[in-house]
């Protein structure tokens, strides 16, 4: 018996021993050839006898077993190869004197011509080609998640999302409109000149820094080391506990850049000095419509 | 039909609501998911529809872990970010119709749009503010992302791309503030395109490029309006749409912490 899987060959023996009307652990000890063939009822004595024994009736067992007399043939020569053992002698009808040959070099001469004159009626020709183990091909490792439909779930949040920036900002430009001042004068600078407020925090470093420190190299540098997070940070969890330096420097940087802007923006004067905005007033253009 | 005897005026109306739906011009149209086709329904089928069959909501699977569309995860941080680029090209277009890149027309532009133009003042302040918040939503997105360690493997690369459309975002920004072309908008800019002065050994071939010129000019004017209306757009458009192809093939929105 080729190797079965277990529960293949256990749902194969209770098939049986239905049909028979035997117990299950009998047949299947016998299909495994573990019991005597002695064991099993009488119709089915001669065949299991036949192919345990020295001798095998190919007609009988292609009877018994519905597989086509050449591909028994051709299994039993196979198999005589495979283990090195002499072929079986072949009884009954059709026994042909090759069956005599020794086994390697006789293998193919041994399958007669006239064997291929197709199945006797009643036989089955399918055959077993191979048995899947019941794990699936393509191993999954995803886990079943809890998941639910786009829509309506996640595009209503959506919706209701951009609704939201839509009405706020729809309100915000109907009560305060954009700042413009006067036309553009190349020979007149505003004093305080101020970038716009996402620089901010830069033209801050500039009243600390030199030029090229606070102005290029900083930022440029600031930016590389931003791209660079992910390749540096080699430690694979999320969890906040586990991250405290990397949480830590991250929000340095957002402290610091959000009190940079701050300063830039609210703290800043003419000639770009120190100033309370309480006390001298406010220097800040992009805000100007808003903060009137 | 005739041997219903007398239809009222309603049936008729309502025959003809359906034959127009099962029409085959109707169902060419609207693909099956759509609320406007006649067999339209609420059913597990028909919701894997609604986002199958439409090229907006293409963009998301058909199924979202549930954790994934907490509003207290994402705080929509992306999405507003991405709306806002949105409402900016609308708003934008309405203002290019208005707007001339030279001097001094730019600037006569802009008072125009305050009092000649239906809606002009509010449109342009949408645009300004709009853009004012999506800075804004953008780095707060940055920051939401860093918190939960989701630029950890697989993400990344999308992290990096993220990089690229903050500095696209402040691009955008930046050209933008010049072309109202008044005081504010020229001094802003000179200080801000001064630092690229401050480049190393390049510094004054940097500032060069950047302003087309030795100083700012009518010249700059042009360049920045080119830039922002056409060629960074072009840019974070095809930014944009790597950042949502990765964030999909990624595996959707990183898990809790
Ligand atoms: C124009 C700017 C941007 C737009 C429109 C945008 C849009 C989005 C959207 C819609 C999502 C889906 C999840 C969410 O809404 O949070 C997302 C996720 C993500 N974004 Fe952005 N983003 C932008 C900029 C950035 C920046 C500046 C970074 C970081 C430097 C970044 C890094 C990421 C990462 C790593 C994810 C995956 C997050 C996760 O899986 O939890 N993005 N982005």
């Amino acid at each position: 018996m080729a190797d079965l899987p277990e529960h293949l060959l256990k749902r194969a023996a209770e098939a049986r021993a239905k049909a028979e009307g035997v117990p299950v652990e009998q047949v299947l000890a016998e299909m495994k050839g573990e019991a005597p063939a002695a064991a099993a009822p009488a119709a089915a004595a001669p065949a299991a006898a036949a192919s345990q024994g020295a001798g095998r009736d190919l007609d009988a067992d292609s009877a018994k077993f519905g597989v086509p007399r050449p591909l028994l043939e051709r299994a039993m020569l196979a198999r005589a190869r495979r283990d090195g053992t002499p072929v079986p002698q072949l009884v009954g009808a059709g026994a042909p004197a090759a069956a005599a040959a020794p086994a390697a070099s006789a293998a193919p001469a041994a399958a007669p011509k006239a064997a291929s004159a197709g199945p006797p009626p009643g036989v089955r020709t399918q055959r077993l080609l191979t048995v899947v183990k019941a794990n699936a091909i393509q191993g999954t490792t995803r886990e079943p998640q809890d998941k639910v439909n786009v829509w309506p779930h996640l595009l209503a949040i959506e919706f209701v999302a951009l609704i939201s920036m839509l009405a706020f900002l729809t309100l915000l430009s109907a009560l305060v409109d954009a700042p413009l001042l006067e036309f553009a004068n190349f020979n007149q600078q505003p004093n305080p000149s101020k970038a716009p407020w996402y620089f901010l925090g830069l033209q801050e470093m500039l009243a600390y820094f030199d030029p090229m420190l606070a102005g290029v190299l900083i930022p440029g540098f600031g930016l590389a080391a931003l791209a660079f997070i992910p390749y540096v940070d080699r430690n694979p969890s999320v969890r906040p506990s586990d991250r405290k330096l990397a949480i830590s420097l991250y929000t340095v940087f957002f402290v610091g850049a959000s009190i940079l802007t701050i300063f830039g923006s609210f703290f800043r004067g003419p000639g770009f000095n120190f100033t309370f905005p309480w006390r001298d007033g406010i220097f800040f253009d992009d805000l100007l419509t808003i903060l009137e | 039909m005739a041997d219903r005897g007398r239809t009222s005026l309603k049936e008729r109306v309502s025959g003809l609501g359906d034959h127009v739906r099962n029409s085959q011009v109707w169902t060419s149209i609207f693909r099956p998911g759509s609320a406007l086709r006649a067999d339209s329904g609420d059913s597990p089928r028909n919701r894997a529809y609604v986002v199958m069959n439409n090229v907006l909501y293409h963009l998301h699977p058909v199924k979202v872990k549930r954790r994934g569309i907490k509003v207290s995860y994402t705080l929509c941080l992306g999405g507003l970010s991405f709306f806002l680029f949105i409402l900016l090209t609308v708003t934008g277009i309405f203002l290019m119709f208005y707007y001339r890149p030279t001097s001094p027309q730019a600037y006569f532009d802009m008072q125009a749009l305050a009092t000649d133009v239906a809606f002009g003042q509010l449109v342009r302040n949408m645009h300004r503010w709009g853009a004012h918040v999506m800075v804004l939503t953008v780095f707060l997105h940055m920051t939401r992302v860093f918190y939960h360690g989701a630029y950890k493997p697989p993400r990344e690369f999308n992290w990096v791309v993220g990089i690229i459309l903050l500095l696209l975002t402040l691009l955008l920004s930046f050209t933008g503030y010049l072309l109202p072309w008044d005081q504010l908008a020229l001094w802003a800019v000179t200080v801000g395109s001064n630092m690229g002065g401050y480049v190393p050994v390049f510094g004054r071939q940097v500032s060069f490029a950047l302003v087309g010129g030795v100083q700012i000019t009518a010249d700059t004017l042009l360049r920045f309006y080119v830039l922002h209306v056409l060629f960074l757009p072009f840019i974070i458009v095809i930014f944009m749409a790597v950042h949502f192809w990765r964030v999909r093939k990624d595996g959707g929105i990183s898990g809790p912490l």
